[in-house]
């Protein structure tokens, strides 16, 4: 049996959560006041993803730099692979507000899209 | 130069959506102005995701949750002047300003709407031992560098202070590929919400230390250590406890102060507690068409109470203008006070005919306080005890007032918000 401790983030309480695990499978939460520690920690040990946000070298355009974002959440262990590809590319004005500026970052199969609107000068 | 029914002060998240909300009020002659040279404030370069799930039920980073209100500003026609600097706002709402292409100029306007925000608490105002050298910032002076222009202010850092811009920038240095040391906290707990410790600290490895601060500074160029040491309850440092960290770049997260040098000089009274603006229940302060929302009023933690409280200002400002003459109404006003944990209330006064039959009034409390109640009082009767598992300096609290059981409460003189163990 294997066990994860965790902080709640569903809200201000930050309960201390246990998940107890058994073959990659978690066979029970404690720790929690609600449900929401209960389905936090479930995803959490399991499959960990979150958004990355950055920001993208860019030519011709009226800024230095285009703040980005992964089109949905990534797995937590390819952050790092995923800032690399991140901090590699350029992009050339005009960009616009969901424009793709990377595909398929870092293996993961989700694009890297623009934030802003950067004009072309 | 061309005059203007409502001027509006910044065009930041207040700014917009006060000026969206004027112009749906029924008002056309709106005229924002703002010293950067780009529409949408501080929300720039908070290129982190999180914004908006209030008000528009997804998530989104600053820049998108910025244009989505630029866009409504374009969209509406509504005038903006860039680059332009606020110079003074007269009692009679006659508004000073300048910039490259008008110079100096005056509008008289029929409203003003307090929209500025805030600044961070600088290191002078810390009072830190050690040198003075390069290398110190703020924390949001880093964020605009690395995110705006570009630039990496350090490679090894010690951020003092938990405040979420601090955290966000541990997080954001550390996957441009700086060393965060270690974030010292003052307090024995976190400033920041929580989701931000777990994913901004606990995701990286960063360790938080609570009830420490900054003792010393090292370096007369460039910083080259800090040293923290922990405080005792009366938060001054114990001998015996510093640590040193080799480093060359300390970021200070210690708290913002809304900025109101302008509503002062034109006679604003201002709160001592929120360091904004004493306004009413229209978010109006002393001065009959002078209006706050934002960070200005008091700081905020998410942006979404901000458009909620702008756009309040916003249709206030133009009722005000619509109503003309205010002097035949009724005068009266009951009082909200905050007492035994509650800091303050946002607003702190109702004037009954003028209230919405809704009134939303927010506040905070001064420490963390753990299954207690927040309670409302009518003068001496207590009629509302909400069980809250947690509260913390750092959450907005907010209660909901309704006209209608304020008018059963005939000779109502004096709400009260504060917090009982039981």
């Amino acid at each position: 049996m294997e066990k994860r401790e965790l902080t709640c983030i569903g809200c201000p309480m930050g309960c201390q959560l246990t998940v107890t695990m058994e073959n990659g499978e978690v066979t029970g939460v404690t720790g929690n006041t609600c449900m929401k520690g209960d389905i936090y920690a479930r995803k959490e040990v399991v499959n960990p993803t979150r958004i990355v946000t950055s920001t993208v070298k860019i030519t011709d355009g009226d800024k230095e730099r285009v703040s980005v974002k992964t089109a949905s959440d990534i797995p937590k262990d390819k952050i790092f692979d995923v800032m690399k590809d991140i901090d590699a590319a350029t992009a050339k004005a005009p960009v616009y507000i969901g424009d793709v500026l990377i595909e398929n970052v870092a293996g993961t199969g989700v694009s890297v899209i623009a934030t802003r609107e950067i004009a072309k000068v | 130069m061309k005059t203007y029914d409502i001027v509006i002060v910044g065009g930041g998240p207040a700014g917009l959506a006060a000026a969206v909300a004027a112009k749906e009020a029924g008002n056309d002659s709106i005229l924002i102005l703002e010293r950067d040279h780009e529409l949408g404030g501080i929300l720039n370069q908070c290129i982190h995701n999180g914004f908006g799930l209030h008000t528009f039920k997804e998530e989104l980073t600053g820049p998108e949750y910025a244009y989505r209100f630029i866009k409504q500003v374009l969209d509406l026609g509504i005038e903006y002047k860039l680059n332009t600097m606020v110079m003074d706002i007269a009692p009679d709402k006659t508004v000073t300003a300048m910039n490259r292409e008008d110079g100096m100029f005056t509008i008289p306007a029929k409203a003003v709407i307090l929209a500025m925000g805030c600044r961070e608490r600088p290191r002078g105002a810390l009072n830190i031992p050690g040198y003075r050298p390069a290398g110190i910032f703020s924390a949001g002076t880093a964020q605009r560098l690395v995110n705006i222009e570009g630039y990496m202010p350090g490679r090894e850092v010690v951020i003092l202070g938990s405040g979420d811009i601090g955290l966000i920038m541990a997080r954001r240095m550390t996957l441009e590929g700086a060393k965060v040391k270690v974030v010292a906290e003052l307090m024995p707990y976190s400033g920041g919400l929580k989701r931000n410790i777990v994913q901004c600290l606990d995701d990286y490895g960063i360790p938080l230390k609570l009830s420490h601060t900054v003792v010393d500074i090292e370096g007369k160029d460039h910083v080259t250590a800090v040293t923290i040491a922990k405080v005792g309850p009366d938060r001054k440092p114990i001998p015996g406890t510093e640590i040193r960290y080799t480093c060359d770049t300390l970021l200070l997260s210690c708290g913002l102060i809304p900025e109101n040098e302008l509503s002062r000089s034109a006679g604003v009274k201002m709160s001592p507690v929120t360091s904004g603006p004493v306004v009413n229940e229209s978010l109006e302060t002393n001065i009959p068409g002078v209006f706050a929302c934002g960070n200005v009023l008091h700081v905020h933690d998410l942006v979404d109470y901000v458009s909620e409280e702008a756009k309040r200002a916003g249709e206030n400002a133009v009722k005000y203008i619509n109503e003309g003459c205010r002097d035949s109404e009724n005068q009266d006003f009951i009082e909200i006070a905050a007492t035994d944990g509650a800091r303050y209330t946002v607003p702190s006064s109702i004037n009954l005919d003028r209230m919405s039959d809704l009134l939303t009034v927010r506040f905070r409390v001064g420490d963390v306080y753990k299954d207690s109640f927040v309670s409302v009082y009518f003068d001496d009767e207590r009629i509302l005890h909400n069980q809250k598992r947690i509260m913390a300096p750092g959450e907005m609290e907010q209660i909901i007032l309704k006209k209608s059981q304020l008018k059963e409460h005939e000779g109502l003189k004096k709400i009260t918000v504060k917090i009982e163990a039981e």
